[in-house]
């Protein structure tokens, strides 16, 4: 009875899917399988970006991350903020206090006016956050053509492929190429977007921050600061923003598995001396 | 437990003596998991996931008391207490990883259990209650998993919980007024977050408790074993300890290393992106997917693309996920096959071999984007998942002829005495 039970209920779903399936199958043979469109054919996945902290091994670079910093102070801290990094974090980039206090202090933060309560801006001090230029996010989409520049301390862990993302959106600004506007006629970047190849709907609404070499000037002992150098730089800066416990992360993990490891081993031979007595002799034994 | 020739416990010392008599907690556990548990001697490593599922719950457990500590279930702070989890507690991103995997891996060694249970059928007679236990427990998992996604708040918490709550939307008549219910308002927010975060610290109590009445359950008969024969004599078992102790021992080494390896080099490898970004009720994101282990059954759910004479696409798409997990509590009843093991059972065999690839091409395909040829396939998918519990299963076990099985436990390992006897075929 439940067998029978069973069968009619399996039929029915059965059945019922298939007819789903007989109906997508359907359309398929005679529409095709979907259109192709501008954001299909010539979006493109990031190319590889090679950053000191990629692999196990990895670990971060001082130098680089304090030009990737610079990079964000001078250019991207006009658009966006970093509200999950407070100034004090800057100690692990290499910064002294005096640093830190004084990086802190070039950034205004939202404050209250001590003699009349009205809110203000004041000065960072080393234990605020990376604040966002606009007031609030009504403003930021004002200022962005409706976009709002998003928060950036995540951003490498909340894309596909983070730090090779950034640097390949960074450096990925061009005119839509020709063939695009032949097999899309109708495709258009509209005025105040930016057509970028690595952008999903490929029509970004920030306007390419890093437009000229050397415009960072990095210290005595750094590398030039082409377009791609500095887009490197804040890549990696942002990967370090995104988990600054990343290479701690990766030498705890060095020490438990080996410890792990290590007492795996030790578990087998446990296992095989308290199993001696009762295995059967090679001989003898059947598979089962 | 009701073998004849289990070891009675003995307290050695005064202390031991005293708490025997008083309560009795040692000799509990010296029968439950101690050398008072006669268990069969050939047990696979396929036996012993129940005692890593056992170990997850517990981690879980642990690592998500630590976590509630820092967290806060407030709609406004619920991302930013993630985030202060991760940079300034210490230890905190070890903790929050570890819980985020540990909950994967605690899928996946529960997926290898049940998998372990299809091909022994270890759901028949007369182990069906431990079995229908381990639904309840899978189902309560389910739960527990998707509310405690919602909890950090990103992305995917927030358009996850709006998509599977609206399920409830697809119940005709009642079901706008029961997902409103649910949720405490017409969208996911502080309402159902603050729920989320009740339940999801109460449920794996609610487990706990359903093991425990699974491990009774299963002590009642003891376990099955790879062939499938029960238990006949003394010479068929080994005490639990130290003959399982040390074998699930250097089990449990093994899937550390698994799992940490994953916690301490790819943390975010079975995570979607999207759940950094905080939740915006006002962007969907492209692709809505949960976490990966409810992928079969999201691809079942979005299987069903057309209404079906009068049952509307997305009903019949929820009533078929439900159905999906439901049909396992009947298994014991579909299967009616004398012989347990898939050893024996060459035609089975083949069909379980085949649900397995089935089940993987779900998996595939529930995380897929919702686009032609993907949704054809999982179309197909889904028709042999339930043609092969409800049709399949009931059909082969009634026409097929299993192989001879081994007279005992013992005589499959040590081989028969009689030499012209094949100890165990396959
Ligand atoms: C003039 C303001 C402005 C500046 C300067 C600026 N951005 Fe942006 N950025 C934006 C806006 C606006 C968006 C949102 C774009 C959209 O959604 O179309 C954005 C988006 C982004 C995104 C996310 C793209 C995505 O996938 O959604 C990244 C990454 C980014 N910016 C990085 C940077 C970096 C790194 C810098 C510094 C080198 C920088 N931006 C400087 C305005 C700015
Ligand atoms: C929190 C989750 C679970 C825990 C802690 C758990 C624990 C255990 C343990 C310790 C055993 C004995 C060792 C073994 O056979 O591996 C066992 C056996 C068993 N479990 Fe589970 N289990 C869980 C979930 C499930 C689920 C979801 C199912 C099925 C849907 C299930 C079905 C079974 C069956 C049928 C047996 C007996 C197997 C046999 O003897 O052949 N369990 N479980």
């Amino acid at each position: 009875m439940i067998r029978l039970f069973g069968i009619l209920t399996g039929l029915f779903f059965a059945v019922a899917v298939l007819w789903s399936f007989g109906n997508g199958a359907f359309v398929a043979a005679t529409e095709g399988l979907g259109e192709a469109t501008a954001e299909k054919v010539f979006y493109e996945h990031p190319e590889e970006l090679d950053l000191p902290s990629n692999g196990v091994f990895g670990t971060f670079d001082e130098a680089q991350l304090q030009r990737g910093y610079q990079v964000y102070k001078e250019v991207c801290s006009a658009c966006h903020s970093l509200k999950f990094v407070a100034f004090r974090d800057l100690a692990q980039l290499g910064y002294d206090e005096g640093q830190i206090k004084a990086e802190a202090a070039s950034f205004q933060v939202p404050g209250i006016d001590p003699a009349t309560g009205e809110a203000t801006t004041r000065p960072g001090l080393a234990t605020d956050y990376f604040p966002s230029p606009y007031p609030n996010t009504v403003a930021a989409a004002a200022a962005n053509n409706n976009a709002i520049p998003p928060d950036l301390s995540l951003i490498t862990k909340a894309r596909h492929d983070g730090s090779a993302y950034v640097h390949s959106l960074l450096t990925g600004y061009s005119e839509p190429p020709a063939e695009l506007t032949q097999q899309f006629p109708n495709f258009t970047t509209p005025p105040g977007l930016n057509y970028n190849r690595y952008f999903p709907n490929l029509n970004i609404a920030m306007a390419p921050p890093l437009a000229l070499d050397g415009q960072v000037t990095y210290g005595e002992g750094n590398p030039e600061p082409t377009v791609d150098q500095m887009a490197t730089d804040v890549a990696a800066f942002l990967t370090w923003t995104a988990e600054p416990t990343l290479v701690k992360r990766r030498q705890t993990g060095f020490a438990v598995l080996g410890f792990v490891l290590f007492a795996t081993i030790l578990a087998y031979f446990a296992k095989q001396q308290v199993w001696a007595a009762v295995k059967p002799k090679k001989a003898a034994k059947a598979k089962d | 437990m009701s073998f004849p020739w289990a070891r009675e416990y003995q307290p050695t010392n005064g202390l031991m003596k005293f708490l025997d008599e008083k309560l009795p907690l040692p000799r509990l556990i010296y029968g439950a998991i101690g050398a008072g548990y006669p268990v069969p001697r050939n047990l696979s490593y396929m036996w012993n996931f129940g005692v890593l599922a056992g170990f997850c719950l517990v981690m879980q457990i642990i690592t998500g008391v630590v976590l509630a500590m820092h967290y806060a279930p407030n709609a406004l702070v619920a991302f930013a207490t993630t985030e202060h989890i991760m940079r300034d507690v210490n230890w905190g991103w070890l903790m929050r990883y570890a819980h985020a995997n540990g909950a994967s891996f605690f899928f996946v060694v529960v997926y290898l259990h049940i998998f372990r249970g299809f091909f022994y059928s270890s759901y028949k007679a007369p182990r069906e209650m431990i079995w229908l236990l381990g639904v309840v427990i899978f189902l309560l998992m389910m739960a527990t998993a998707f509310m405690g996604y919602v909890l950090p708040w990103g992305q995917m918490s927030f358009w996850g919980a709006k998509v599977i709550t609206g399920l409830f939307g697809a119940i005709p008549l009642v079901g706008e007024p029961i997902q409103v219910w649910l949720l405490g308002g017409f969208a996911p927010d502080n309402a159902a977050l603050n729920r989320f975060f009740s339940l999801h610290f109460l449920l794996p109590f609610v487990i706990a408790g359903v093991v425990i009445l699974h491990i009774w359950a299963l002590h009642i008969p003891g376990s099955s074993n790879p062939t499938g024969v029960e238990i006949k004599t003394e010479a068929d078992t080994l005490p639990f300890h130290p003959y399982y102790t040390a074998k699930d021992g250097f089990g449990l080494g093994v899937f550390l290393l698994f799992f940490l390896g994953m916690v301490f080099f790819l943390p975010n490898f079975l995570g979607h992106p999207d759940n950094y970004i905080e939740a915006n009720p006002l962007s969907t994101p492209a692709h809505i997917v949960p976490e990966w282990y409810f992928w079969p059954f999201y691809a079942i759910l979005r299987a069903f693309t057309i209404d079906f004479f009068f049952i509307p696409a997305k009903l019949m798409g929820v009533l078929a996920m439900f159905a999906a997990i439901l049909v396992w509590f009947f298994l014991p009843w579909l299967d009616k096959s004398p012989v347990r093991s898939g050893h024996y059972r060459p035609l089975f065999r083949i069909f379980f071999w085949i649900l397995v690839v089935d089940m993987a091409v779900l998996f595939w395909l529930g995380g897929a984007a919702a686009e032609e040829p993907y949704v054809m396939f999982s179309q197909l998918a889904t028709a042999y998942y339930f043609l092969h519990f409800l049709v399949i299963l009931p059909i082969v076990s009634s026409i097929e002829k299993p192989k001879p099985l081994p007279y005992s436990i013992t005589e499959s390992v040590l081989g028969s005495d009689k030499d012209t006897a094949p100890a165990a075929a396959n």
